[in-house]
């Protein structure tokens, strides 16, 4: 069981309270008269399935019955952050992929401080783990 | 456009209609333990249901209702989500539902007059104003062990250190829906729908059998 943010309720409520509604951001295209088949067939039914960070609508049903907007990680079901309806999640897919490499980045910057024989305020575990592994 | 609105008193204390609350049937059907009588002992949760109540649902911005009400009822809106205001004898209050909607709760034959009122107060504002008092009943619940009873058949926190007075939630009840709140530091309410008041008054009766559940009979305001 889930405790979830609602935003306009302000508080943690629990799963039971809230229902899925589906991909988030969802533009419907503003000419819907001269709009392409395939472009109106896409907005209707085609949606995204990706394994890692996901923006869905959820409903507040017994509650405000309100919609609101969860960024949700679809591996581990963790649920990053819940936003009103109007705004924009703040962390996405990309967002976390430049945060990879600047980690990855700074490990690798720490491993070679490390390898001289200092180690530097602020290293990573994985820094850390591998000047034991040196002394080892 | 308030004046293309039809708007009427919907009560039938006028008329030779004679008005049963929603839980008139369960009454007889499921019966009313008094309070106390179980085993000589004291109960220690006691409910009663306060029918015919008048109850408004209002919808629109804060600002021009908060305006509104203030002027024609003497009470302010809830700016704060989960929250509920009372005013000074206790008889009419006003809950924060949602972002733009509130429920309002004043005696019955308060309603159409307040509804009217409220009406002319906000002109042509872009508001609506349901009266749903016919939709849901008021059920109290009071006595040492009233959290306890709740603690059974809701998944929200009623312990009475966080569920504070003033406070004020819609939620699951026993697989239903309900709004509960917390007017004063003696009792909760219970606002279930009509549909479903037996099935909760059931559900309370069971539930409170081990405080010794009773029903309070003097809490039934029957309309004149
Ligand atoms: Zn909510």
């Amino acid at each position: 069981m889930f405790h979830i943010y609602c935003p306009y309720c302000e508080e943690l409520r629990e799963e039971e309270e809230f229902h899925p509604k589906g991909q988030a951001h969802i533009a419907r295209p503003e000419e819907p008269d001269t709009c392409s088949d395939e472009e109106w067939g896409d907005y209707l039914f085609f949606r995204d399935n990706p394994r890692g960070i996901h923006h869905e609508m959820w409903l507040h049903a017994v509650g405000c019955r309100k919609f609101f907007n969860i960024t949700r990680n679809t591996v581990s079901y963790e649920i990053l952050e819940t936003y009103k309806m109007g705004e924009q999640p703040t962390i996405t897919a990309e967002h976390l992929a430049r945060e990879e490499k600047n980690a990855r980045e700074e490990k690798t910057n720490n491993a070679q401080v490390a390898e001289g024989g200092q180690q530097t305020v602020g290293a990573s575990d994985a820094a850390v783990a591998s000047v034991k592994g040196a002394q080892a | 456009m308030s004046n293309s609105v039809h708007v009427y008193d919907a009560r039938t204390d006028h008329a030779t209609v004679t008005a049963e609350s929603p839980l008139a049937y369960s009454f007889q059907r499921s019966g009313m333990p008094a309070p106390g009588d179980a085993s000589g002992e004291e109960s220690r949760a006691v409910i009663g249901e306060r029918a015919f109540l008048g109850h408004l649902i209002l919808r629109g911005g804060a600002i021009v209702l908060d305006e509104a009400l203030r002027e024609v009822l003497g009470i302010g809106l809830p700016g704060r989500p989960n929250s509920l205001t009372v005013d000074a004898d206790g008889q009419r209050s006003v809950q924060w539902l949602s972002p733009d909607e509130w429920l309002l709760i004043v005696p019955g034959d308060e309603t159409f007059g307040l509804e009217t009122r409220l009406r002319a107060h906000l002109g042509g504002a872009h508001v609506a104003i349901v009266d749903v008092s016919a939709g849901q009943t008021l059920i109290e619940l009071s006595g040492e062990a009233a959290h306890e009873v709740l603690m059974k058949s809701t998944v929200y926190d009623v312990d009475p250190h966080t569920f504070t007075v003033g406070k004020g939630v819609t939620t699951l009840f026993a697989k239903t829906s309900v709004i509960l709140r917390r007017p004063d530091a003696s009792r909760w309410e219970l606002i279930v729908r009509r549909s479903f008041a037996d099935y909760v008054y059931r559900w309370l009766l069971d539930a409170g059998e081990e405080y010794g559940i009773g029903v309070a009979r003097e809490s039934r305001h029957e309309p004149q």
